[in-house]
Protein backbone atom coordinates (compact mmCIF):
# COMPACT_ATOMS: atom_id res chain seq x y z
CA UNK A 1 0.00 0.00 0.00
CA UNK A 2 1.66 3.31 -1.56
CA UNK A 3 1.14 6.47 1.14
CA UNK A 4 -1.22 8.32 -0.55
CA UNK A 5 -3.03 5.01 0.09
CA UNK A 6 -2.15 4.90 3.82
CA UNK A 7 -3.36 8.42 4.13
CA UNK A 8 -6.65 7.85 2.00
CA UNK A 9 -7.52 5.27 4.62
CA UNK A 10 -7.93 7.07 7.73
CA UNK A 11 -10.58 9.15 5.65
CA UNK A 12 -12.95 6.90 4.86
CA UNK A 13 -15.73 6.44 7.07
CA UNK A 14 -17.23 2.93 8.12
CA UNK A 15 -20.59 2.15 7.62
CA UNK A 16 -21.24 3.44 4.33
CA UNK A 17 -23.45 1.81 1.94
CA UNK A 18 -22.36 0.67 -1.35
CA UNK A 19 -24.04 3.13 -3.38
CA UNK A 20 -25.38 2.21 -6.79
CA UNK A 21 -27.18 4.34 -9.18
CA UNK A 22 -30.71 3.80 -9.13
CA UNK A 23 -30.94 3.02 -5.47
CA UNK A 24 -33.53 5.42 -3.85
CA UNK A 25 -31.35 6.76 -0.77
CA UNK A 26 -32.04 9.37 2.76
CA UNK A 27 -29.42 11.13 3.12
CA UNK A 28 -29.21 12.46 6.63
CA UNK A 29 -27.16 15.98 6.89
CA UNK A 30 -25.47 17.71 9.13
CA UNK A 31 -26.98 21.52 9.09
CA UNK A 32 -24.99 23.83 11.64
CA UNK A 33 -27.07 27.02 12.18
CA UNK A 34 -25.61 29.39 14.67
CA UNK A 35 -24.23 26.92 17.57
CA UNK A 36 -26.73 24.48 16.90
CA UNK A 37 -26.60 21.40 14.85
CA UNK A 38 -29.61 19.54 13.38
CA UNK A 39 -30.18 16.71 10.90
CA UNK A 40 -31.80 17.49 7.34
CA UNK A 41 -32.88 14.52 5.23
CA UNK A 42 -32.77 14.70 1.67
CA UNK A 43 -34.61 11.86 -0.43
CA UNK A 44 -34.25 11.06 -4.14
CA UNK A 45 -32.74 8.70 -6.44
CA UNK A 46 -28.93 8.45 -7.18
CA UNK A 47 -28.68 9.36 -10.60
CA UNK A 48 -24.61 9.45 -10.99
CA UNK A 49 -21.58 7.93 -8.41
CA UNK A 50 -18.40 9.04 -9.42
CA UNK A 51 -14.20 8.99 -8.27
CA UNK A 52 -13.34 6.06 -5.61
CA UNK A 53 -11.82 6.49 -1.75
CA UNK A 54 -12.01 9.40 -0.38
CA UNK A 55 -12.89 11.22 -3.77
CA UNK A 56 -15.79 9.05 -4.21
CA UNK A 57 -19.34 11.38 -4.51
CA UNK A 58 -22.96 10.68 -5.58
CA UNK A 59 -25.83 12.60 -6.89
CA UNK A 60 -29.07 12.73 -5.60
CA UNK A 61 -31.85 13.45 -7.56
CA UNK A 62 -35.59 14.74 -6.13
CA UNK A 63 -38.88 16.38 -7.40
CA UNK A 64 -39.25 19.14 -4.58
CA UNK A 65 -42.86 21.01 -5.40
CA UNK A 66 -42.38 20.35 -8.83
CA UNK A 67 -38.86 21.43 -9.27
CA UNK A 68 -35.81 19.25 -9.69
CA UNK A 69 -33.56 19.09 -7.21
CA UNK A 70 -29.82 17.47 -7.22
CA UNK A 71 -27.51 17.41 -4.75
CA UNK A 72 -24.27 15.99 -4.82
CA UNK A 73 -22.56 14.57 -1.66
CA UNK A 74 -19.17 13.27 -1.16
CA UNK A 75 -19.42 9.94 0.23
CA UNK A 76 -17.17 10.22 2.79
CA UNK A 77 -17.94 13.74 3.90
CA UNK A 78 -17.95 14.18 7.61
CA UNK A 79 -21.50 16.22 7.16
CA UNK A 80 -22.85 13.44 6.13
CA UNK A 81 -24.93 11.66 9.16
CA UNK A 82 -26.40 9.01 7.78
CA UNK A 83 -26.97 6.85 4.46
CA UNK A 84 -30.09 4.92 4.51
CA UNK A 85 -30.98 2.70 1.04
CA UNK A 86 -34.69 2.14 0.71
CA UNK A 87 -34.77 0.88 -2.61
CA UNK A 88 -32.66 -0.54 -5.51
CA UNK A 89 -34.32 0.24 -8.96
CA UNK A 90 -33.68 -2.01 -12.05
CA UNK A 91 -31.22 0.09 -14.06
CA UNK A 92 -29.69 -0.42 -17.34
CA UNK A 93 -26.79 2.64 -17.25
CA UNK A 94 -24.16 3.89 -14.98
CA UNK A 95 -25.69 7.80 -15.34
CA UNK A 96 -29.25 8.58 -14.85
CA UNK A 97 -29.10 12.05 -16.43
CA UNK A 98 -31.61 10.98 -18.93
CA UNK A 99 -34.16 11.04 -15.90
CA UNK A 100 -33.54 15.24 -15.91
CA UNK A 101 -35.73 15.19 -19.58
CA UNK A 102 -38.32 13.16 -17.92
CA UNK A 103 -41.10 14.29 -15.51
CA UNK A 104 -43.93 12.36 -14.13
CA UNK A 105 -44.73 8.82 -14.54
CA UNK A 106 -42.20 8.30 -16.97
CA UNK A 107 -39.66 9.45 -14.23
CA UNK A 108 -40.08 6.38 -12.33
CA UNK A 109 -37.76 3.52 -11.89
CA UNK A 110 -39.22 0.05 -11.67
CA UNK A 111 -37.63 -1.82 -8.66
CA UNK A 112 -35.78 -4.35 -8.56
CA UNK A 113 -37.37 -7.55 -7.33
CA UNK A 114 -34.16 -9.68 -4.93
CA UNK A 115 -34.96 -13.18 -3.20
CA UNK B 1 16.42 28.41 8.74
CA UNK B 2 16.72 25.13 9.40
CA UNK B 3 14.55 22.25 7.84
CA UNK B 4 14.44 19.00 6.03
CA UNK B 5 15.21 17.30 2.74
CA UNK B 6 12.32 15.25 1.60
CA UNK B 7 10.33 13.50 -1.25
CA UNK B 8 7.34 14.33 -2.86
CA UNK B 9 4.71 11.35 -2.41
CA UNK B 10 1.98 13.31 -4.24
CA UNK B 11 -1.61 15.20 -3.72
CA UNK B 12 -4.67 14.15 -1.98
CA UNK B 13 -7.39 15.72 -0.43
CA UNK B 14 -8.86 15.73 3.18
CA UNK B 15 -12.11 16.55 4.74
CA UNK B 16 -11.91 19.26 7.57
CA UNK B 17 -14.18 19.61 10.66
CA UNK B 18 -16.44 21.74 8.68
CA UNK B 19 -16.73 19.28 5.83
CA UNK B 20 -14.59 21.43 3.31
CA UNK B 21 -11.86 19.78 0.89
CA UNK B 22 -8.27 21.04 1.64
CA UNK B 23 -5.99 20.15 -1.04
CA UNK B 24 -3.08 18.50 0.36
CA UNK B 25 0.85 17.24 -0.77
CA UNK B 26 1.96 14.47 1.19
CA UNK B 27 5.58 14.71 1.81
CA UNK B 28 8.36 11.79 2.98
CA UNK B 29 10.49 14.28 4.76
CA UNK B 30 13.46 13.15 6.55
CA UNK B 31 14.75 11.01 8.34
CA UNK B 32 18.06 13.62 8.07
CA UNK B 33 21.17 12.62 9.35
CA UNK B 34 23.50 15.93 10.58
CA UNK B 35 26.57 15.07 8.81
CA UNK B 36 28.45 18.76 9.38
CA UNK B 37 27.94 21.65 11.72
CA UNK B 38 29.48 25.27 10.61
CA UNK B 39 29.93 27.68 13.39
CA UNK B 40 29.90 31.12 12.97
CA UNK B 41 33.62 30.99 14.43
CA UNK B 42 35.33 28.43 12.08
CA UNK B 43 33.03 29.22 8.71
CA UNK B 44 31.57 32.65 9.18
CA UNK B 45 27.82 31.53 9.34
CA UNK B 46 25.84 29.05 11.30
CA UNK B 47 24.54 26.18 9.24
CA UNK B 48 23.68 22.35 9.56
CA UNK B 49 24.60 19.97 6.46
CA UNK B 50 22.15 17.54 6.59
CA UNK B 51 22.15 13.79 4.43
CA UNK B 52 18.71 12.27 3.41
CA UNK B 53 18.42 8.45 1.34
CA UNK B 54 20.73 6.03 0.98
CA UNK B 55 22.86 5.20 -1.77
CA UNK B 56 25.06 1.66 -2.91
CA UNK B 57 28.46 2.36 -1.55
CA UNK B 58 30.19 2.20 -5.06
CA UNK B 59 28.01 4.88 -6.44
CA UNK B 60 30.20 7.92 -4.19
CA UNK B 61 33.33 9.04 -5.64
CA UNK B 62 35.94 8.31 -2.88
CA UNK B 63 36.33 11.85 -1.95
CA UNK B 64 32.88 11.86 -0.40
CA UNK B 65 32.83 8.41 0.57
CA UNK B 66 35.79 9.30 2.92
CA UNK B 67 33.67 12.40 4.09
CA UNK B 68 31.35 9.79 5.64
CA UNK B 69 33.54 7.45 6.45
CA UNK B 70 35.71 9.90 8.64
CA UNK B 71 32.16 10.52 10.50
CA UNK B 72 31.46 6.91 10.70
CA UNK B 73 28.07 7.64 8.96
CA UNK B 74 26.69 5.62 6.26
CA UNK B 75 26.84 7.51 2.78
CA UNK B 76 23.65 9.44 2.30
CA UNK B 77 22.57 10.19 -1.19
CA UNK B 78 21.96 13.99 -1.28
CA UNK B 79 23.55 16.30 0.89
CA UNK B 80 22.33 19.86 1.76
CA UNK B 81 23.38 22.66 3.97
CA UNK B 82 20.47 24.59 6.25
CA UNK B 83 21.60 27.82 7.82
CA UNK B 84 20.96 28.15 11.67
CA UNK B 85 21.68 31.24 11.91
CA UNK B 86 20.16 32.96 15.16
CA UNK B 87 18.27 30.38 16.16
CA UNK B 88 19.04 27.84 18.58
CA UNK B 89 18.19 24.45 18.13
CA UNK B 90 15.53 22.11 19.52
CA UNK B 91 15.96 22.08 22.99
CA UNK B 92 18.66 24.76 23.05
CA UNK B 93 21.04 22.58 22.78
CA UNK B 94 23.65 22.66 19.90
CA UNK B 95 23.60 20.11 16.50
CA UNK B 96 26.10 17.25 16.42
CA UNK B 97 27.18 15.14 13.54
CA UNK B 98 25.54 11.93 13.76
CA UNK B 99 22.00 13.08 15.07
CA UNK B 100 19.19 12.59 12.90
CA UNK B 101 16.70 15.01 12.41
CA UNK B 102 12.68 14.07 12.12
CA UNK B 103 9.42 15.38 10.89
CA UNK B 104 9.14 15.70 14.60
CA UNK B 105 10.54 19.22 13.93
CA UNK B 106 7.44 20.58 12.11
CA UNK B 107 3.87 20.66 14.23
CA UNK B 108 0.58 20.94 12.82
CA UNK B 109 -0.42 24.41 11.86
CA UNK B 110 3.18 25.92 11.34
CA UNK B 111 3.80 27.42 8.39
CA UNK B 112 6.89 26.47 5.86
CA UNK B 113 9.17 27.12 2.28
CA UNK B 114 8.95 23.81 0.05
CA UNK B 115 11.70 23.90 -2.28
CA UNK B 116 11.88 21.78 -5.81
CA UNK B 117 12.61 21.88 -8.85
CA UNK B 118 9.64 21.82 -11.60
CA UNK B 119 8.73 19.17 -13.90
CA UNK B 120 10.31 20.24 -17.37
CA UNK B 121 7.82 21.19 -19.89
CA UNK B 122 10.25 21.67 -22.66
CA UNK B 123 10.18 24.55 -25.27
CA UNK B 124 6.55 25.61 -24.68
CA UNK B 125 4.51 28.21 -26.25
CA UNK B 126 3.83 31.42 -24.96
CA UNK B 127 0.09 30.50 -23.99
CA UNK B 128 1.33 28.03 -21.49
CA UNK B 129 4.80 29.80 -20.48
CA UNK B 130 3.66 33.22 -19.89
CA UNK B 131 -0.03 32.56 -19.79
CA UNK B 132 -1.43 34.67 -22.83
CA UNK B 133 -4.76 34.31 -23.29
CA UNK B 134 -5.27 32.28 -26.71
CA UNK B 135 -7.01 33.46 -30.14
CA UNK B 136 -10.18 32.10 -30.67
CA UNK B 137 -10.12 28.40 -32.15
CA UNK B 138 -12.64 28.98 -34.35
CA UNK B 139 -14.15 31.70 -36.60
CA UNK B 140 -11.78 32.48 -39.48
CA UNK B 141 -8.30 32.89 -39.31
CA UNK B 142 -7.71 33.97 -35.94
CA UNK B 143 -4.58 33.38 -34.11
CA UNK B 144 -5.04 30.48 -32.55
CA UNK B 145 -1.72 29.92 -29.89
CA UNK B 146 0.39 32.16 -31.48
CA UNK B 147 2.40 34.93 -29.65
CA UNK B 148 1.14 38.20 -32.10
CA UNK B 149 3.47 40.93 -32.64
CA UNK B 150 6.06 41.20 -30.88
CA UNK B 151 6.95 44.75 -31.33
CA UNK B 152 6.94 47.69 -33.78
CA UNK B 153 8.60 48.07 -37.39
CA UNK B 154 11.11 50.86 -38.28
CA UNK B 155 11.44 51.89 -34.85
CA UNK B 156 13.11 50.61 -32.76
CA UNK B 157 14.21 47.84 -35.34
CA UNK B 158 14.25 45.26 -32.67
CA UNK B 159 12.53 43.38 -30.31
CA UNK B 160 12.87 44.95 -26.93
CA UNK B 161 14.91 42.78 -24.00
CA UNK B 162 12.35 40.51 -21.91
CA UNK B 163 9.65 40.35 -24.72
CA UNK B 164 7.78 37.30 -23.58
CA UNK B 165 8.21 34.18 -26.27
CA UNK B 166 7.95 30.74 -26.70
CA UNK B 167 11.37 28.54 -24.87
CA UNK B 168 12.29 26.53 -22.47
CA UNK B 169 9.92 26.07 -19.99
CA UNK B 170 10.02 24.21 -16.31
CA UNK B 171 12.88 22.53 -14.70
CA UNK B 172 13.89 25.31 -12.64
CA UNK B 173 14.72 25.46 -8.99
CA UNK B 174 11.13 26.91 -7.13
CA UNK B 175 10.06 28.05 -4.06
CA UNK B 176 6.77 27.83 -2.44
CA UNK B 177 6.53 30.03 0.89
CA UNK B 178 3.95 29.81 3.56
CA UNK B 179 2.42 26.71 3.44
CA UNK B 180 0.30 25.66 6.38
CA UNK B 181 1.43 22.12 7.69
CA UNK B 182 -2.07 19.99 8.14
CA UNK B 183 -0.59 16.92 9.73
CA UNK B 184 2.70 14.99 10.95
CA UNK B 185 3.16 11.64 11.60
CA UNK B 186 6.59 11.47 12.57
CA UNK B 187 6.25 7.39 12.76
CA UNK B 188 6.26 7.48 8.99
CA UNK B 189 8.23 10.17 8.49
CA UNK B 190 5.41 11.93 6.59
CA UNK B 191 4.14 15.46 6.85
CA UNK B 192 1.27 16.95 4.87
CA UNK B 193 0.59 20.77 3.45
CA UNK B 194 -2.03 22.58 2.04
CA UNK B 195 -1.30 23.38 -1.46
CA UNK B 196 0.79 21.98 -4.22
CA UNK B 197 3.83 21.66 -4.45
CA UNK B 198 7.27 21.74 -7.24
CA UNK B 199 8.13 18.59 -9.20
CA UNK B 200 6.80 15.26 -9.71
CA UNK B 201 5.92 12.84 -7.53
CA UNK B 202 9.31 10.66 -6.05
CA UNK B 203 10.86 14.30 -6.64
CA UNK B 204 13.56 15.70 -4.15
CA UNK B 205 12.06 18.46 -2.06
CA UNK B 206 13.39 20.27 0.56
CA UNK B 207 10.93 21.65 3.68
CA UNK B 208 12.45 24.59 5.95
CA UNK B 209 10.88 26.05 8.90
CA UNK B 210 9.96 29.87 8.30
CA UNK B 211 12.26 32.54 10.47
CA UNK B 212 9.89 33.96 12.99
Amino acid sequence: MGLIEKVEATQLKDGRPDLRPGDTVEVSVRVIEGDKERQQKFVGDIINVRGAGTRKTFTVRKISEGVGVERTFPLHGPSIAEIKVTKHSKVRRAKLFYLRRKTGKSARLTEQRTQ
Amino acid sequence: MIGLIGRKVGMTQLFDEKGDVLPVTVIQAGPCTVTEVRSADKNGYAAVQLGFGTNKEFRFTRPVLGQFKKRNLPPSRKLREFRTDGAPAEGGSAYEVGQSLTVALFEKGEHVDVRGVTKGRGFAGVVKRHKFAAGHASHGPTAGKQPGSIGASAYPSRVVKGKRLPGRMGGVNLTIKNLEVVAVDAEQHVMMVLGAIPGPPNGLVFVTKREG
